[in-house]
């Protein structure tokens, strides 16, 4: 893990330039948050393939259902409340049951818009849309796996929401690194314990089972990108080989990947597991490492856990 | 499009259409006759003359798109579809029943010519405006039509749609208000006084005509008249219509909106459909 610092909002923002420019079916569909969510050198180099709908964002996903019946590759941009939340429905009625090829990009994930407060926070986007039939559920843990899953999600065929950071988060993999939508990274290998995280909270998991190392134990860590379709084969492998799991999200413990991650264990009867995340509550303004800490999101929770669950 | 077909044709193909409306929902006991009916006239007028589409090909990609915004008005689109060929009218008989094409409220992957999968009030509108938008980004002339209820304009999202409609000038976007009067808890002044409805797509950038909804010379005046209008704004047609329009128990009967008719008012209801058929002969 480097000390480098990058936004994934950032990583989208790049990345949807360089696919734009290959395949102009590739359009974005703003809401007058482009700035913020790093359209704005995709509407500069692209104009024709751009489309600011004004601040409407349920209209933004029936515009974009309408494009995709055309044979448009539409990226709906905005933040991850409004995306997940404000057009909910849409996105069940006109994109997910016919199955359209529509991605959904969102700043703003989890508590990384920190002092916006919690109306800017988003804690229920990843539960609430891995719910609906026909969607793929994405959150990169840093830049350059936000590149890479990007350019994954417009390849694939069919829905898909991707959630991405405000705040600046460390740089874990490097450029070459390849990723499968589904299909989890695994960042370290370990006997004891397996961590399982998400965006921005892979980092956190990694310091941890840093410091599991000085106490003695191996912890597995996956970067558990797609949460949707769950790369179950990968839990399996934690639950038969460990059966000690500690899932780590910044999202709602409810119904996020905590919850998902815990069907498979329960269905398999053989695996203990710990969630953290959001405590069921809203956040405030805020520093973010403040608002993590407040529900347990820190590499000293999960180290603490961890040991619970070896001794 | 199918000019060939004079408003003597296209008034006797409303009827048959009628008909075929009010025996799928007899027979499947569950449907939505009210709307279908008042929307019959100008679904004809456009299925039998204005649209250029290809029952053969239904995805077509240069065809002209419909969008049912009003999506459980379904029945009027099925019996269309069906009669222009994009499936056996056999078909119809299977309205909302397990396994069949022919979903509640119209299901793009299931039947072939539906365009957009709609059924939630307020949502196909927008879709409408994506299609519009693809089209002027293609370049291809293909036209959208979209199907609004008056109700329907309740939905804050149809005023969403309207604002981008007139973006982008999409003057290849002709919508179609239904102004029955009538939705399912009662009249529209009751229930959601629809303000000056007409005027409010005029001032959202539309150019609009006002048209007797049952009057197929006229709807076929202002077709023509939208269809060479090429000045960067979309069309509204505001369409006076009458709910259950052509069946005397059904006309304006908000309890008609979503309920079958048992056997016997299935009966009188064919009676006078045929009547009307022929004192056009």
């Amino acid at each position: 893990m480097s000390e480098v610092k990058k936004a994934t909002r950032d990583g989208f923002g790049e990345e949807i330039v360089e696919l734009g420019k290959k395949d102009n079916k590739i359009y974005v569909v703003d809401v007058d948050i482009g700035k913020s969510c790093k359209t704005g050198q995709f509407r500069a180099e692209l104009p024709e393939q751009y489309f600011n709908v004004g601040i409407a964002e349920q209209n933004a996903a029936g515009v974009a259902a309408g494009m995709a019946t055309c044979g448009k590759i539409p990226f709906v941009v905005t933040y991850a409340v409004f995306g997940s939340l404000r057009m909910c429905e849409m996105i069940r009625q006109e994109i997910c049951y016919p199955n359209l090829n529509v991605k959904i990009a969102c700043s703003h994930g989890g508590v990384t818009p920190a002092n916006d407060g919690a109306s800017h926070q988003c804690i229920e986007d990843l539960g609430v849309l891995r719910t609906l039939p026909n969607m793929t559920v994405i959150m990169p843990a840093d830049y350059y796996s936000a590149k890479k899953l990007v350019a994954k999600a417009a390849e694939m065929y069919g829905p898909c929401y991707l959630r991405f950071t405000r705040d600046a988060v460390p740089i874990i993999y490097d450029e070459n690194t390849e990723f499968e939508i589904g299909k989890a990274n695994l960042l370290r290998e370990g006997k004891d314990v397996a961590v399982i995280a998400n965006g921005d909270t892979v980092c956190i998991a990694l310091k941890a089972a840093k410091m599991l190392e000085q106490k003695g134990i191996q912890a597995r860590v996956l970067d558990m990108h797609t949460i949707k379709p769950l790369d179950k084969e990968a839990v399996m492998a934690c639950i038969n080989e460990i059966g000690k799991i500690i899932t780590v999200e910044d999202h709602n413990i409810l119904n996020g990947l905590g919850s998902a991650v815990s069907d498979v264990a329960a269905e398999s009867g053989k695996a203990v597991v710990r969630r953290v995340g959001i405590q069921d509550q809203f956040g405030q303004s805020a520093p973010y490492e403040r608002l993590l800490e407040m529900n347990g999101i820190t590499a000293e929770h999960i180290v603490e856990l961890a040991e619970e669950l070896v001794r | 499009m199918m000019k060939e077909a004079s408003v003597k044709d296209l008034q006797k193909q409303c009827i048959e259409l009628k008909k075929k409306v009010i025996s799928m929902i007899h027979k499947a006991q569950s449907g939505h006759p009210g709307g279908s009916l008042s929307a019959a006239d100008f679904v004809t007028a456009l299925y039998f003359r204005e649209m250029n589409l290809d029952p053969k090909n239904p995805k077509w990609e240069d065809r002209d798109r419909f969008v049912l915004s009003k999506g459980h008005v379904c029945p009027i689109q099925y019996a269309a579809l069906a009669t222009r060929g994009f499936f056996d009218e056999a078909v119809l008989d299977t309205l909302r029943q397990e396994g069949s094409i022919l979903q509640g409220h119209p299901d793009m992957k299931k039947c072939p010519g539906i365009d957009i999968s709609t059924g939630s009030l307020g949502q196909g509108f927008a879709c409408g405006v994506g299609m519009g938008i693809a089209a002027k980004a293609d370049r291809k002339d293909y036209r959208v039509f979209v199907v609004l209820g008056d109700g329907e304009c309740q939905e804050g999202e149809i005023w969403e749609a309207a604002q981008t409609a007139n973006k982008y000038q999409l003057d290849n976007l002709v919508v179609f208000v239904d102004n029955n009067n009538l939705q399912l808890d009662g009249t529209t002044d009751e229930v959601m006084p629809n303000i000056n409805l007409g005027k409010k797509f005029e001032a959202f950038g539309f150019e609009t005509f006002d048209v007797d909804g049952h009057n197929m010379e006229e709807i076929l005046a202002v077709l023509d008249k939208a269809r060479v209008s090429r000045n960067g704004k979309p069309k509204c047609i505001f369409a006076h219509t009458v709910k259950g329009k052509g069946v005397s128990f059904m006309e304006n009967q908000c309890g008609w909106h979503g309920v079958a008719p048992n056997d016997e008012q299935y009966t009188q209801a064919m009676k006078e459909l045929d009547e009307q058929l022929a004192a056009l002969a």
